[in-house]
């Protein structure tokens, strides 16, 4: 008995596998380039990506062969052009990538200023206080913000902010370079704001209804709310929107290497010029070099700094705004 | 209206209350009394609007856009959809407590102290940690939180959180208590807990709930009022409307519940 049922699922399960031959070779020979096609494609992606970081790392490497890690990470001066001179390749300590990481950190700090609160505020106002229609019409636009090409906004920064920002401290009685860290800044800034402000739109929008309601159930006001309540929760996400701003400020290139400048001093003043990671890069690679001496291999250095930053900041931020988006599904 | 001899005037009268989201009528000229120092209890099939009513009492549907409501309610015999009603009194009067527990991700401490302190009603540090203690106390979790009143909120077990957020509305002392489902995230052991404490809780306040078990408003309610797809059909003393429902509605709705 338990074997004719036996038989009998043997011979259904053979029935099931015997679909006509020709075709189940093709589906099979389908699935399989499909399949093949997809992961080839995540796997250029993830080699070119192996391959960048490679090459940054062993070109760094050489370039640590003729300037010590210390002098590179801790030196005070940084004046690539001596150092060309083939008779004292490196030897000048002009390699010392201070000045560049302070004024690296003030553009961004002063980005930060601006798109900080302006990125913040809006999108607290497209999440808890605009009607539909208002949020229809404001978060297209804000995209829009985004989608503009940096080298618009470096133009913007030299033609219009720069001049305005040195006419204006003139008359106030300081001391101004024509490029300066501020109007930099300030334009970086309100690129960075869509970024910031779109992020933290989507975190706070994620606080759950039920909590808001928890506050006005307890007779909280709109802005009561909103301040005790919904920010607090969405702090963790709005970190992270704040910080891959931050990323996104030191590693943005065409605005500070039209408006920023090349000199580089070690200053925290806003109204001096300064220049960055990204700037001496494109300085240092500009024009005919050879390829491996110092002031090309120090671009890679450079490069590999930036990348160890922004890629630390980035993995911090999308931990914050992960845990935090679990925390409430 | 509710004519039985020796009842004082009620606490919350609704009189004609209809509610629209968008088109859809979602209450249709509800009459409820609801009186002082009793639970009372509303029932019905899922849809019929008893979250909607119960919403309407502390003008929670206020904050949804689509929603219209007309009619006349009162408490003490104030019209609280007159415009001059400040809502911020309306509901430090009139306290809610929510199906799901939803402590705000704060500690133990700042989730009671939060509407007392919004409200103004602590004038120390001393005035407001005698005020988390007590209504920890009322809902009876004191016991288990008094020695990690900092801890966060959102650590607590479900019932815990839920006796918290009782605790929470307690703190501002309120008039009236509404809950929507206390019960229905919890446990049998944490839903006896909580149901013990509504009985306590009506000595002090008045106390309107929502739920979907017909053993829970028979235990818990003096008052039962059974809605269905819109209506009130029924509204009386539990005991009557569970043993000698008039509605024909009623009769099949709780026999078909509890049979
Ligand atoms: N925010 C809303 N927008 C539109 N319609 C709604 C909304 N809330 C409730 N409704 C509708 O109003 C009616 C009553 O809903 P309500 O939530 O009051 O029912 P309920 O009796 O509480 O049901 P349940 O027992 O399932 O909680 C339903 O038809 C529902 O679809
Ligand atoms: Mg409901």
């Amino acid at each position: 008995m338990a074997q004719a049922v036996a038989a009998a699922e043997r011979v259904e399960r053979s029935s099931l596998l015997a679909a006509p031959e020709g075709r189940r070779a093709r589906q099979v020979l389908g699935e399989r380039i499909l399949l093949g096609l997809l992961a080839a494609s995540s796997l250029v992606a993830i080699l070119t990506t192996i391959g960048i970081a490679l090459s940054l790392l062993f070109e760094t490497l050489r370039f640590l062969d003729a300037v010590p890690l210390f002098d590179f990470l801790f030196g005070l001066n940084w004046s690539p052009q001596i150092a060309i001179r083939e008779d004292q390749v490196g030897s000048s300590g002009a390699f010392g990538v201070v000045p560049l990481l302070v004024g690296t950190g003030l553009i961004a700090a002063v980005a930060m200023t601006v798109a900080g609160p302006l990125g913040l505020f809006s999108a607290i106002f497209l999440a808890e206080y605009a009607s539909p229609r208002a949020r229809s019409f404001a978060k297209p636009i804000l995209e829009i913000l985004a989608g503009i090409p940096t080298v618009v906004y470096g133009f913007f920064a030299v033609l219009v902010v720069a001049p305005f920002v040195r006419d204006s401290s003139e008359a106030a009685g300081f001391e101004v370079s024509s490029e300066s860290a501020l109007a930099a800044g300030v334009v970086m800034g309100v690129m960075i704001v869509p970024i910031v402000s779109s992020i933290a739109d989507d975190v706070i929008s994620a606080v759950p209804q039920s909590l808001r309601e928890g506050a006005y159930g307890l007779g909280a006001t709109k802005s009561e709310t909103v301040r005790d309540i919904v920010l607090p929760a969405a702090l963790p996400g709005i970190g992270g929107a704040l910080l891959l701003g931050v990323s996104r400020a030191i590693g943005e290139t065409m605005i500070v290497v039209m408006a920023a400048g090349l000199s580089a001093q070690l200053t925290v003043n806003p109204l001096q010029a300064v220049t960055t990671i990204t700037v001496q890069m494109v300085a240092l690679l500009t024009g005919d070099q050879e390829f491996d001496s110092p002031k090309t291999l120090a671009a890679f250095a450079l490069g590999l700094l930036l990348f160890i930053a922004t890629l630390i900041l980035n993995l911090i931020a999308l931990m914050l705004v992960r845990r935090y988006q679990e925390r409430y599904d | 209206m509710d004519m039985s001899p020796g009842t004082i005037r009620p606490k919350l009268t609704a009189r004609g209350v209809n509610v629209f989201y968008g088109d859809a009528q979602a209450l249709n000229r509800v009459d409820l009394d609801i009186r002082a120092h009793e639970v009372t209890a509303l029932i019905g099939p899922s849809g019929c609007g008893k979250s909607t009513f119960l919403r309407c009492l502390n003008r929670m549907n206020d904050l949804i856009e689509i929603c219209r409501v007309d009619g006349d309610i009162r408490l003490d015999g104030e019209d609280i959809y007159d415009p001059a009603v400040n809502l911020v009194y309306l509901r430090a009067r009139i306290g809610m407590v929510f199906q799901k527990p939803n402590p705000f991700p704060k500690s133990i401490y700042d989730n009671v102290a939060y509407g007392p302190k919004i409200h103004g009603l602590a004038r120390s540090r001393a005035d407001m940690d005698e005020t988390v203690a007590s209504s920890l106390e009322r809902a009876g979790l004191w016991e288990e939180v008094k020695d990690r009143l900092d801890a966060p909120a959102t650590g607590l077990s479900g019932g815990q959180q839920q006796r918290l957020c009782i605790a929470r509305a307690i703190a501002v002392r309120p008039e009236v208590i509404l809950m929507d489902e206390p019960c229905s995230s919890l446990d049998p052991i944490a839903t006896a807990r909580i149901e013990a404490l509504m009985d306590e809780l009506r000595q002090n306040f008045t106390i309107v709930i929502v739920t979907h078990s017909m053993q829970q408003a028979a235990r818990v309610s003096q008052r039962t009022a059974f809605f269905h797809l819109g209506d009130l059909v029924e509204v009386g003393d539990t005991d009557t409307v569970f043993t000698q429902p008039v509605d024909p509605r009623t009769e099949s709705y709780i026999s078909g519940r509890i049979g």
